[in-house]
C-alpha cells in the first residue's frame, strides 16, 4: 500500500512538473519571453503577466486543446501597499480534464487600478470580480454588472485595503435611529 | 372584605393590568430573528428537549405582526441592522427584545468594521443573554426573567401608556445578580388611568 502510494505520488509529481514546463514553453512562445515571468515553488507554477494581455492569456489557457484550464477556481485581490504595483489580481486555474493547477498574477498601479475583465472567458469571474471590486476598489473594465457584492451600495470605502482601519470609519455605515 | 365576600369563591377581583399582564406573560410569542449560529440554539429552545411551550412561547411567528418578543439571535451587521429595525417596527405594542448571545449583545468576537457592536445601539433591549452561543436553558432563563418583567409591566420599547405600576405578586423582584435594563427616561412609569365602573 505504502509503496503504491509513493509510486503514485511520484508519478503525479512528475506529471505536474512536466505540465508546468509545457505551460511555460507554450506561453513564452505565444506571448514573448519578456511578457511571461514564471516562478515554480514546490511544483506549483505561478505566472505573472502584464495586465494588457491578461484576457488573451486566460483565453489561450482555457481554449488550448492540450492545456484546457476550463475552471476558474478562484479570483482574488491583493494589496501590496507599495508605491508601484500596489494592487494585484490573482487567478487560480484548474483543469477538469488533466487535473492541473496554475496561478496567474497581474498587477495594477495605485492611481489607475483598472484592468480588463475575464468574465467573458469564465462566467464565474462575474461575482469574483464584483467581490474584488467591493473589497479593494479594483475596477474591471468591460464587466457586465460591476456593483458591490457585500457592502451597502452607498458605502464609499474599500475595507480590505491596507489603509482602511479595522473598526471602520465612524459614520460611514449609518445605523437606524433608536 | 367587601366585594369578594359578596361574590363568593367563583370570582377573583384584581387590577385589570395585573390580569392582562398575567395573560401576556404566559403567551409570549417570539419573533425568531435568527441571523446566524445562535439560531440553532434558539431552535433547540423551541424543540421537544427544552420545550419552550412549558412557558407558553412555542409559537414562533415568522410574521412580526403576530409576535410579542423578538429574539435577535446572531451577528448583526450594519447592513442587516436596517432589516432588524424594520421588522421590530412592524411588531405591535407591547413588545420586547431579547439580545441572544455575545455578538448580538456586544459584537462578540467580531470586533470589525462590518458588525454592530451591540444591537442596543439601534434597538431597546430588555434582556441580554450571555454565551457564544448560549445554551438553550440560558435562553429559557431569559424567557422566565422576561415573564417577570412583563408581569411587572416593564418594557423598554413601548409607549408610556402601556407602562403600569402594578406588581404581581407585589414582592416579586428581579433575582439578585441579573442584569436588567432600567426604563428609558421617556418611559418612566405613568399613573394608571382610572377605569370607570
Amino acid at each position: 500500500m505504502r509503496l503504491w502510494r509513493r509510486t503514485s505520488l511520484n508519478r503525479c509529481r512528475l506529471l505536474q512538473v512536466s505540465v508546468n514546463q509545457k505551460v511555460i514553453e507554450q506561453l513564452k512562445s505565444r506571448f514573448g519571453e519578456s511578457n511571461i515571468e514564471a516562478n515554480e515553488f514546490r511544483d506549483e507554477l505561478t505566472v505573472v503577466v502584464p495586465k494588457e494581455i491578461i484576457v488573451d492569456v486566460c483565453r489561450f489557457l482555457k481554449d488550448d486543446s492540450t492545456l484546457k484550464f476550463d475552471l476558474l477556481a478562484d479570483l482574488c485581490g491583493i494589496d501590496m501597499y507599495t508605491p508601484a504595483k500596489r494592487f494585484g489580481v490573482i487567478y487560480n486555474l484548474y483543469s477538469l480534464t488533466s487535473h492541473h493547477r496554475i496561478r496567474l498574477k497581474t498587477f495594477v498601479e495605485e492611481e489607475n487600478p483598472k484592468l480588463p475583465t475575464v468574465s467573458t472567458v469564465w462566467a464565474t469571474a462575474n461575482w469574483h470580480e464584483r467581490e474584488t471590486y467591493d473589497m479593494f476598489g479594483i475596477i474591471f473594465e468591460g464587466h457586465p454588472d460591476l456593483r458591490r457584492m457585500y457592502l451597502p451600495d452607498e458605502f464609499e470605502h474599500h475595507p480590505l485595503r491596507k489603509d482602511f482601519p479595522l473598526m471602520g470609519i465612524p459614520g460611514s455605515l449609518p445605523l437606524p435611529k433608536k | 372584605m367587601g366585594l369578594e365576600h359578596a361574590l363568593g369563591d367563583s370570582f377573583l377581583t384584581t387590577q385589570i393590568d395585573v390580569a392582562i399582564n398575567w395573560c401576556r406573560k404566559n403567551s409570549l410569542w417570539p419573533m425568531p430573528m435568527g441571523i446566524s449560529c445562535c439560531a440553532i440554539e434558539m431552535m433547540a429552545f423551541a424543540g421537544p428537549r427544552f420545550d419552550a411551550s412549558r412557558f407558553g412561547s412555542e409559537v414562533f411567528r415568522f410574521s412580526p405582526r403576530q409576535s410579542d418578543v423578538m429574539i435577535v439571535a446572531g451577528t448583526t451587521t450594519y447592513k442587516m441592522a436596517k432589516v432588524v429595525r424594520k421588522i421590530y417596527d412592524q411588531m405591535p405594542d407591547p413588545k420586547w427584545v431579547i439580545a441572544m448571545g455575545a455578538c448580538t449583545s456586544s459584537g462578540g468576537m467580531y470586533r470589525t468594521y462590518s458588525v454592530v457592536q451591540g444591537i442596543d445601539q439601534f434597538l431597546p433591549v430588555d434582556l441580554y443573554v450571555a454565551g457564544c452561543p448560549p445554551r438553550p436553558d440560558n435562553l429559557l432563563n431569559a424567557l422566565i426573567l422576561l415573564q417577570q418583567k412583563v408581569q411587572r409591566g416593564e418594557s423598554r420599547g413601548n409607549s408610556p401608556s402601556y407602562i403600569g405600576e402594578a406588581k404581581f405578586p407585589p414582592e416579586a423582584d428581579t433575582p439578585k445578580g441579573w442584569r436588567t435594563s432600567a426604563p428609558l427616561a421617556q418611559n418612566q412609569p405613568q399613573p394608571l388611568p382610572i377605569i370607570a365602573g
